[in-house]
């Protein structure tokens, strides 16, 4: 049977992922009433790979990402995370197995200063209780400077964002909001980020550095990445693999060079009337 | 002018009080709050134990309704539960105070979780119509469940004892309140510097990337209403030790309402927010009584003609606070301090 074929070869290969997937979407549909967000799309992320999801506004990327982290619950398929099923696994609990994400618009806490927010990314692997808490001392205390020293050493330093730790996100500019949930996402210590237009309303020089970060996650922490991303440039720079989606359907996978190049990709550009805006992009990325 | 703070470590910058300055004024505070009761008549006394009480009390909704976003009218209800548990306990076993009230938190909070059950579902209004509704249960409990509550007549408790010393006035019973208060201040302050903390605040300004980076909705809903009735009812013990009388309408919905207000014109989401609305609150309608009083010799009907006036004066002052400064008074105070450090620059 295929099943018990999968099953095997998850045990031959990599740690807890089936075939070196650290992720694999199998077959998912989703609808709203009569909108078909997504109908049966599949694909997986291979272990320290940068995939990255493509698709005309509205094809249901955000869809795609909101079903694999556990907001919504696709009406056919399977989400499989470290050669797991999480179909019936809440949110919380897949954030804690290592699934870090950030968001199209932005979801940091306004009230809350950068450095709060970075911990808060932690929030799953602490274990303050609330006695310890209140008292602050013991576990609570240890905690709180443990994490603190990691994220000002591992992950403001490598942001670069020492200059605004203690500022309120409110306060900063779009790129560097975007760049703070990234190091929120960090904190998580994922094993996947998944990152919602990670340079969407960036300026040149903020791409670049956003780009540089997300090579480096890979580097430097063994990330796997799954992004959404409109600027063609920087997925066809960054990634090892492209999937493009449309109306819900995924129309083709593969290298970045194979999608690019394919027709049904160019004419669901063609359709959705962002052709000339895809061959701008096309010819960015291969300036860039 | 205060140019800035270095500090040399983690530890230092995660303080509570991080300058000298601030330490400083802790000690004169902390002196104060011993000296009290040594310096000043009864009724000075009755009203800080009034005040500590509230603050308690405030502070606890503060955790739920300012840090964690959840609406609810049910405080004085908790407080009920809590004084109950405290009348019953000192009435029937005779238990030290402090495991009376800690016993009147512990109940309170169970009897919160239950009533904050709903919240995973309704927010906001609804929410704080449920918690009205539970309000409610518990009143007709207490007025009917009379082999234990006494019925509508409720209960009459004997006084705390300390070292075998009877606490029967105001400056004595303070020496109950006002250190549980202290510690209850200093545990809400706390538990805002550690994930507990993050978590409620998170959820309060987005509930549902909460849940991505891990936080359990209900189950952090469920801690903070548990966390908030703690502190009512171990408010309401010691309203219990304070007063000794215990009814169904000790407890009405208007003082819920209270608190809400209290926490609103102090400035939700800040733990000196809920402790300047509190004394704001108790305040206000006493030092306006002292006022009418002080006219009455000249003109003997100011009673009855000035108290309706002094109620609509109070209602006025809290419309006044929140048109004026919406984030309550906790950021009139920041402004001032600001502008004390920053003199003689402006702002
Ligand atoms: N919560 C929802 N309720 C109803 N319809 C929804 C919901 N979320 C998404 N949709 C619909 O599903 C489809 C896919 O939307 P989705 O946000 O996933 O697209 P997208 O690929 O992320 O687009 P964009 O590039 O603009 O971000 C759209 O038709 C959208 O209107
Ligand atoms: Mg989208």
């Amino acid at each position: 049977m295929h099943t018990q074929e999968v099953t095997q070869d998850s045990l031959a290969v990599g740690q807890g992922t089936t075939e070196g997937n650290v992720l694999s979407v199998e077959g998912v549909s989703l609808s709203f009433g009569g909108v078909h967000a997504l109908r049966d799309v599949s694909f997986s992320v291979k272990e320290g790979s940068i995939t990255s999801v493509i698709g005309p506004n509205g094809a249901g990327k955000t869809s795609l990402f909101n079903s694999i982290s556990g907001f919504y619950k696709p009406s056919a398929g399977e989400v499989r995370f470290l050669g797991e099923s999480v179909n019936g696994v809440p949110a919380p609990e897949r954030a804690r197995r290592g699934m870090a994400r950030t968001f199209q618009n932005i979801a940091l806490f306004k009230g809350m200063t950068v450095l709060d927010n970075i911990k808060l990314g932690r929030h799953a692997h602490l274990k303050t209780n609330a006695l310890d808490a209140l008292f602050y001392m013991g576990r609570a205390r240890r905690e709180e400077m443990e994490l603190r020293a990691e994220i000002e050493e591992r992950i403001i330093d490598f942001l670069e964002i020492d200059h605004i730790r203690k500022q309120s996100v409110a306060a900063l500019s779009y790129g560097l909001q975007k760049r703070v949930e990234l190091a929120r996402a960090l904190a998580m210590q994922p094993k996947i980020l998944l990152l919602d237009e990670p340079v969407a309303g960036m300026n040149r020089e903020e791409t670049e550095d956003m780009a540089r970060f997300i090579l480096d996650v890979r580097e430097e922490w063994g990330v796997t990445v799954l992004m959404v991303e409109h600027d063609m440039g920087l997925v066809m720079d960054l990634s090892d693999h492209v999937v493009c989606l449309n109306f819900g359907q995924m129309i083709t996978q593969g290298l970045p060079k194979e999608v690019q190049a394919h027709p049904d990709v160019i004419s669901a550009y063609l359709g959705s009337g962002d052709v000339a805006a895809l061959r701008r992009q096309f010819k960015e990325g291969k300036g860039a | 002018m205060r140019i800035g703070t270095v500090k040399e470590n983690y530890g230092a910058d995660a303080a509570l009080f991080d300058t000298r300055v601030q330490r400083g004024w802790l000690v004169v505070l902390a002196v104060a709050l011993v000296l009290l009761p040594f310096v000043s008549g009864q009724y000075v006394s009755y009203l800080a134990c009034l005040v500590l009480i509230n603050v308690a009390s405030t502070t606890g909704l503060n955790i739920l309704t300012g840090f964690t976003g959840l609406v609810s009218l049910g405080q004085a209800a908790f407080m009920g539960v809590g004084a109950y548990i405290v009348a019953l306990l000192e009435m029937k076993v005779g238990t030290p105070f402090i495991l009376n009230l800690l016993l009147a938190g512990l109940g309170a909070a169970l009897v919160g979780m239950v009533v904050g059950l709903p919240s995973l579902r309704v927010k906001g209004l609804y929410l704080a119509i449920a918690t009205i509704a539970a309000s409610v249960i518990l009143h007709f409990v207490f007025a009917n469940w009379t082999e234990v509550t006494g019925g509508v007549s409720g209960l009459t408790m004997p006084p705390a004892t300390l070292f075998g010393m009877e606490l029967n006035q105001p400056g004595e019973v303070y020496w109950i309140i006002m250190p549980v208060t202290v510690l209850l201040l200093f545990g809400a302050a706390n538990l805002f510097r550690t994930r507990i903390g993050r978590a409620f605040i998170a959820i309060r300004d987005r509930d549902i990337s909460a849940e991505v980076l891990g936080i359990d909705l209900l189950r952090y809903k469920l801690l903070s209403f548990a966390i908030s009735s703690f502190y009512a009812g171990v408010a309401g013990g010691l309203w219990a030790y304070f007063f000794r009388v215990i009814t169904p309408e000790s407890f009405p919905l208007m003082m819920s309402i209270f608190f809400l207000a209290a926490v609103i014109v102090g400035g939700m989401g800040s733990i000196l927010g809920g402790i300047l609305g509190a004394i704001f609150m108790t305040m206000v309608p006493e030092v306006l009584k002292m006022l009418v009083g002080v006219v009455t010799p000249f003109w003997p009907e100011a009673v009855a003609v000035l108290s309706p006036v002094r109620i609509m004066v109070f209602g006025g002052l809290i419309i006044f606070f929140l048109i004026f400064e919406p984030e309550g008074l906790a950021e009139i105070w920041r402004k001032i301090r600001r502008f004390f450090h920053l003199w003689p620059f402006k702002t």
